[in-house]
């Protein structure tokens, strides 16, 4: 289409010229493509878990607790409220960071700083799934289990436990597709083609994280 | 930054060429192999659920004369005979068999874009069946808890297969949704982003659009279904009480408390609505590619076709509610969901329009695909029209859990894709075996089944405004039940004896073609679609030999004046196309006129 048609018809025509021509309707990776919509499928499990949550908030019985008291930390003596959360959102978004950095140096094949920013991606991604585990340990400590809550509604300790540990599943399971990743490419093994892959991942990644700012923003700030 | 070169335009050939019978027959990661993988296997869980359909049957027809299906039995196989259906055999059948056997092929593609997680997905999907049918074996038998689990009774003591029936039940669906994940990925990507050199989204089959559109609806929908089985095996297993209520089971109190057996109805349906459409609008497609083939005729409105699975998919999102009008909804909710119900009634209402359209003044050829495909139209319609009583709620709520309802969604969602599927099975036989089937046979088979089922449930709906509760082991003696409908009953359960026991004769004609029937033609139909243009038949490894075909036109190019043939393959270049004695040059008027 010349420049003038363009203008004529508009934008929009040209996108559906697009979608609408043969072989790929978007001109991407189809790797990408696929990631894209997994994760999409993906925000609906998400989706479908806080959905659950919220209505189930409704419908308890038994008081909520405070979350500001019980996830806080006793630092110095100090009771602080969410510090623990806050550190962790803090080294997740962070990771997300790095992980830009090694998709960045992927478009300039640069093997070593792609996979070192992958390992500090996946160093960080690990560290959250371990300080996890300790707020897990402490409120099991504290008495909190799926099916009772010495602070109030058991359902709390319930979607607690499901939908951090789901996520952190998703966090555990980026880490080690991280790392083999990471070390595909030391060994050379997408020398021949591309290193889309990276992207690819990231996008996983980065969605592990936007959910997390999900949770949080439902589980500890409401 | 190098360009992404589309896949269509790489002159790769395919890296695994498999040697060994394990991976060309086993761990195939060819989608032909897959298809025929998942067919085989949806269709073996499909007999099951049929015997089980015919023991119910024969208690619902003669009560008490066999003394061993008692009621927990019953129960048991009203669950696994409706799971089953609905999801081992319906969804695998059309999308694990029919996606994976035709997106490549009738897009011009050599495989899916990642094989080997096709791959995966079957064997994910074994595992699912597997597990389901372990749950016959283990103490307490399989779940008795109606195909819609609904909790509190889906994990009370009481309720048959309360114990490792549930358990097992929901782990085979949660891995039935990982494994629809895996396959379905590969369907729409594929669709999307791996056609050949001149296959526009406007020039794609419809039984293409059909399958595309249902596995988008089941990627979005399946996350239900699979949260609400996390959520209840914890409440099963764990004690957690997202589900359950405070409540007296058999006489003692529960563990559990302020759970919400309502957002599982919400999560299941928000699920159950779109499944009911991704079972449907893959035999939409499928039936339009075999009345356009065998009527002679193009498709009626393709760009109609098109844009109503489009809009049935997206509505069939706003609808779920409609399950759930005795569950003491808000009216003003009642209201929305009615509405948006009889919505889906016009873009399905112009579908129907457009079959029927297609067939008329066609040069219809009666073959056996046909018939199906003419039978689907009938019993379709049927249950479309009872649908549209059920989405009102006034009158949905006296109809409701009777054998209304039973009628309704066996003539709609029963026997009409299952009807489809036998017009495919029959229509693709020839490219996927190599040989022709039995017509004879095949005739006999449609006409009973065809028959058989309206004998089925033409009575039901009757019963069914009798009060006819569904789900009931036996009826006793009520003021509302006249004993004349037990004598409707032995006469039901006779015809459904004889519906199951005629499709053993497609099971025959199928397995006796495969080893001993006639060689079949490349192209038996005279169809215009990619698959039948293959050089190989059935198509071998990589689907095209060393150069992808090129597409010129739309796929419905039948009986166009002028043209010798009375059709035009869609890889023909348009000054190949003979022409008659005196006609001038062919001209494609294009997919965009025919709209
Ligand atoms: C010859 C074929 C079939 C016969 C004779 C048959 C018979 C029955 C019977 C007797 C029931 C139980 C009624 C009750 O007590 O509530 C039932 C339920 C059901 N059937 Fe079928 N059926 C057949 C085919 C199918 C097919 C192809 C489907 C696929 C959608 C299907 C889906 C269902 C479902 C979803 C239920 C409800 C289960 C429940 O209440 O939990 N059936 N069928
Ligand atoms: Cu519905």
């Amino acid at each position: 289409m010349s420049n003038q048609a363009v203008d004529k018809v508009g934008h929009w025509q040209t996108v559906c010229d697009d979608w609408g021509d043969d072989k790929q309707a978007f001109k991407v990776h189809w790797g990408k493509f696929m990631m894209w919509i997994f994760l999409v499928s993906d925000t609906f499990i998400f989706s479908c878990f806080l959905v659950g949550y919220m209505k189930v908030r409704m419908t308890v019985t038994d008081p909520w607790p405070f979350p500001s008291e019980v996830f806080a930390l006793t630092l110095f003596g100090n009771s602080i409220p969410l510090i623990l959360i806050a550190i962790m959102t803090f080294i997740l978004i962070t990771s997300s960071g790095t992980m830009a950095l090694a998709v960045r140096f992927s478009h300039f094949r640069d093997k070593k700083r792609i996979a070192q920013f992958m390992f500090i991606t996946a160093a960080f991604g690990a560290s959250f799934v371990g300080m996890q585990a300790f707020e897990w340990s402490k409120l099991i400590a504290e008495g909190v289990r799926p099916w009772v809550n010495p602070f109030g509604a058991p359902q709390f300790g319930s979607v607690f436990f499901m939908i951090t540990g789901f996520h952190g599943l998703h966090v555990s399971i980026g880490v080690i597709y991280l790392i083999t990743v990471a070390m595909k490419i030391l060994k050379g093994h997408y020398d021949k083609t591309d290193y889309e892959i990276v992207e690819i991942a990231g996008l996983y990644w980065h969605f592990v994280d936007l959910v997390w700012v999900f949770i949080f923003a439902f589980f500890y700030l409401w | 930054m190098t360009t992404y070169i589309p896949i269509a335009d790489r002159d790769e050939e395919l890296h695994d060429h498999p040697h060994s019978f394990i991976t060309k027959w086993v761990f195939s990661q060819d989608h032909k192999v897959i298809a025929i993988q998942y067919g085989c296997t949806s269709i073996f869980v499909g007999l099951i659920a049929l015997v089980l359909s015919g023991l119910m049957r024969l208690q619902l027809g003669y009560p008490d004369s066999f003394a061993f299906i008692d009621p927990a039995d019953y129960y048991q196989f009203v669950t696994m005979h409706g799971m089953i259906m609905v999801v081992y055999l319906l969804t695998a059948l059309f999308l694990g068999g029919f996606g994976n056997y035709l997106i490549p092929l009738q897009l011009g593609a050599r495989d899916m874009v990642f094989p080997f997680l096709n791959m995966l997905s079957y064997w994910f999907f074994f595992i699912s069946v597997l597990i389901l049918l372990a749950s016959f074996l283990v103490s307490g038998g399989p779940t008795g808890a109606g195909w819609t689990l609904y909790p509190p009774q889906a994990i009370l003591r009481g309720t048959p297969g309360h114990d490792m029936g549930i358990t097992l039940m929901l782990a085979s669906l949660a891995v039935f949704i990982v494994a629809f994940t895996m396959g379905g990925l590969n369907y729409v990507t594929t669709v999307l982003q791996a056609r050949t050199h001149g296959m526009t989204l406007m020039r794609m089959p419809l039984s293409i659009w059909g399958i595309f559109v249902a596995t988008i609806l089941g990627l979005f929908a399946f996350p239900a279904l699979f949260v609400s089985a996390v959520m209840m095996v914890f409440d099963k297993i764990v004690g957690t009480s997202f589900f359950m209520p405070a409540i007296l089971s058999l006489g003692e109190a529960v563990d559990h408390k302020g759970g919400s057996p309502i957002l599982f109805q919400h999560l299941f349906w928000f699920f159950g609505h779109p499944e009911v459409y991704i079972v449907a609008l893959p035999a939409f497609g499928l039936v339009s590619d075999v009345i356009s083939t065998h009527a002679r005729k193009n498709i009626f409105g393709y760009r109609m076709m098109v844009w109503a699975i489009v809009a049935i998919g997206a509505l069939s999102f706003i609808v779920w509610a409609h399950h759930m009008y005795v569950s003491g909804m808000n009216p003003y909710f009642g209201f929305f969901f009615a509405f948006t119900t009889l919505v889906i009634a016009v873009p399905t209402a112009i579908k129907v329009y457009n079959w029927v359209l297609t067939l008329w003044q066609g040069n219809i050829r009666l073959t056996v695909p046909m018939l199906f495909a003419m039978g689907f139209i009938f019993t379709f319609v049927h249950g479309g029209l009872t649908g549209i009583f059920l989405g009102n709620v006034t009158i949905d709520l006296p109809l409701s859990d009777t054998y209304f309802v039973i009628a309704h969604f066996h003539m709609v969602m029963g026997v009409s894709p299952v009807l489809v599927l036998f017009a495919s099975l029959y229509h693709w036989f020839p490219k996927m075996s190599g040989k022709m089937f039995n017509q004879t046979m095949a005739k006999v088979h449609f006409w009973g089944t065809f028959l058989g089922t309206y004998a089925i449930y033409l009575p039901m709906h009757y019963l069914g405004f009798l009060g006819v509760p569904r789900r009931y082991y036996s009826y006793g003696t009520t003021d509302f039940i006249p004993d004349s409908a037990q004598t409707l009953n032995a006469n039901i359960t006779n015809a459904a004896i004889f519906v199951g026991i005629i499709q053993m004769l497609f099971i025959i004609n199928m397995v006796w073609s495969v080893f001993k029937g006639k060689k079949a033609d490349p192209n038996p139909w005279e169809a215009t679609t990619l698959e039948w243009q293959t050089p190989e038949n059935p198509p071998g490894h990589g689907n095209w030999g060393s150069k992808l075909p090129v597409v010129y036109r739309w796929a419905y190019e039948y009986s166009v004046p002028g043209v010798k043939a009375d059709f035009v393959p869609q890889t023909i270049p348009p000054e190949e196309v003979e022409m008659e004695e005196g006609a001038g040059p062919y001209i494609y008027r294009g997919e965009e006129e025919h709209a």
